[in-house]
């Protein structure tokens, strides 16, 4: 009974895919992706998805330690955390990209400051990266988190009864346990950088080589070219499968932990 | 998981409202009632016994046509109570693909005759008519934080420059000026249509950018227009034309000759619109 609507919800998140792949010009597809439309975005791509996936590492893993020690705090901030680091997966990356405009624009609350001393953010390299990790940051943290929230935290404790510090017990002891998580946040984070658009556009703009990242291009190559837009799109399809399939199904979202 | 992007986020649809209906309705059902009534009786009986239109009229129209064809819109729902008119604004060049990917449209105006052609040649649409022309503006934010008197000054590498990219119809006439004008610009992004050039000049998010005048002209004090010298190569040539494959080709056919006929002049013009 409950078959059928499960083969249709497979079939319209498989089929449109299938589609792709099928229209995809496969005679061309050699040629375009060495060519000019589609090298120089996936380059830009997986450069700055590469920066913001590290950027996510570096600020992800000490926020989804905070998260999961949020566990013994008063109801109201425990879920107004939880919530916070929700948004950015729930919210239109347009909306993200204004937000960080407000903030890190030329005229934003931070951003004026920046571009008084000659370092405004819009326009380059360093807004996609932003941009990215934003949208990115929240699968880090909730893969982390629930890494954590499935181990057994008392060869913590024995560390910290033999001595070690509380950075010693995280280096040696619950970094190791968690690794697979982090590594599985860190691929999930890569695909979602990969994918950015709405924020990137809105915040950090659309110049070849500086800023047009790979879904970028395949929007506006939709307009002229559209082969070469879905060469683009099947480049971000094969990236992401291949990501996902690497990845074991228990650090996929939702059943984490 | 939330993706990042929706190809059709551009193209709003947008109800259009019934603002102004009395004085609109009056100079709608006479213009229409008198143009195209065989008898001085079909004035004073009013457009509505003339021809009854009904059911949705879906119109795809370049986003820099947005405000007039919402007021358009408004005119023929008062003259024309049975139709609902519904409204799809976007870049020119992704609606013509959208078009010919089987979007169920019954109209499509577009801001220039290459994306019309690209319709017209995949057999879905004949006989485009012109019914506006526009033309290149610069603006600024209020206030001209970046001292920008002329084309020059977008060449200048510390401001911050928004252009159309070169594949949409605002883009390809930015190309057009500034070559006439011996310009090399230093852009800092080329966006995908006019509105999202706008966006950034009126955020102050660029020092400058390319418009049409129209869309300066609509976008009131929040930003201030820079005239530049007028290229023939340069002035945006909007095509109309009912679609083949219209749901609704009665409603269709009303429309088109409503924006060609004396109401779509008027509004045009005063939006700023140049006539064919």
């Amino acid at each position: 009974m409950l078959l059928i609507p499960a083969l249709l919800g497979l079939a319209l998140l498989v089929l449109p895919l299938l589609a792709l792949a099928v229209r995809a010009p496969w005679g061309r597809l050699g040629e375009l992706l060495t060519g000019d439309a589609v090298l120089p975005p996936l380059l830009l791509s997986l450069g700055t998805a590469a920066l913001a996936t590290l950027a996510c590492l570096v600020l992800g893993v000490p926020l989804a330690l905070l998260l999961e020690r949020s566990a013994a705090w008063p109801l109201v901030p425990r879920r107004l955390l939880r919530a916070l680091l929700t948004l950015p997966l729930v919210l239109p990356p347009v909306v993200g990209g204004i937000a960080l405009l407000l903030l890190l624009g030329r005229r934003g609350l931070i951003g004026q400051g920046l571009a008084a001393i000659g370092l405004p953010l819009p326009y380059t390299t360093g807004a996609v990266v932003i941009a990215q990790t934003f949208v990115a940051l929240p699968f880090l943290v909730f893969a982390v988190e629930g890494a954590l929230r499935s181990t057994d935290r008392r060869g913590e404790l024995a560390a910290a009864t033999l001595g070690a510090s509380r950075a010693q017990t995280f280096r040696l002891v619950t970094l190791p346990l968690v690794a697979p998580g982090v590594a599985a946040g860190a691929a999930l984070c890569f695909t979602r950088a990969l994918g950015e658009f709405g924020a990137t556009i809105t915040f950090a703009g659309s110049l070849p080589g500086v800023t047009r990242t790979l879904p970028i291009a395949s929007y506006l190559a939709l307009q002229s070219d559209p082969e070469a837009a879905i060469a683009l799109a099947l480049v971000l399809l094969v990236a992401a499968v291949a990501v996902l399939v690497a990845l074991r199904d228990r650090w996929l979202p939702g059943v984490a932990g | 998981m939330t993706r990042g992007r929706e190809p059709g986020r551009r193209a709003t649809w947008r109800r259009a409202t019934l603002r102004g209906v009395p004085a609109a309705a009056v100079l709608a059902a006479t213009l229409v009632g008198c143009t195209a009534g065989p008898a001085p009786e079909a004035c004073a009986t009013g457009a509505a016994t003339e021809a009854p239109l009904t059911g949705t009229l879906t119109v795809f129209a370049a986003a820099s046509l947005t405000e007039t064809f919402d007021e358009l819109a408004a005119e023929f729902e008062a003259a024309h109570p049975g139709v609902d008119v519904v409204l799809s604004y976007g870049g020119s060049s992704s609606l013509a693909e959208q078009i010919v990917q089987g979007a169920p449209a019954d109209v499509f105006a577009a801001a220039n005759e290459a994306t019309m052609q690209a319709v017209v040649d995949a057999g879905l649409a004949s006989d485009p008519r012109l019914f506006a022309t526009n033309s290149l503006e610069i603006v600024v934010p209020t206030g001209n934080p970046g001292r920008v008197e002329g084309l020059a000054d977008l060449a200048r590498p510390e401001l911050a420059v928004a252009l159309c990219d070169p594949v949409v119809p605002c883009g390809s006439a930015s190309v057009a000026l500034l070559d006439a004008e011996g310009v090399t610009a230093a852009p800092d992004t080329l966006e995908q249509d006019v509105k999202a050039v706008l966006t950034k000049v009126e955020l102050g998010e660029a020092d400058a950018g390319l418009v049409y005048r129209t869309d300066a002209a609509a976008a009131g004090d929040r930003v201030e227009a820079i005239a530049v010298p007028e290229v023939p190569s340069a002035v945006n040539r909007y095509p109309i034309a009912p679609l083949g494959a219209a749901p609704n080709p009665a409603a269709a056919a009303a429309w088109v000759a409503f924006v060609l006929g004396p109401s779509g002049r008027a509004v045009l013009g005063a939006a700023g619109f140049g006539a064919p």
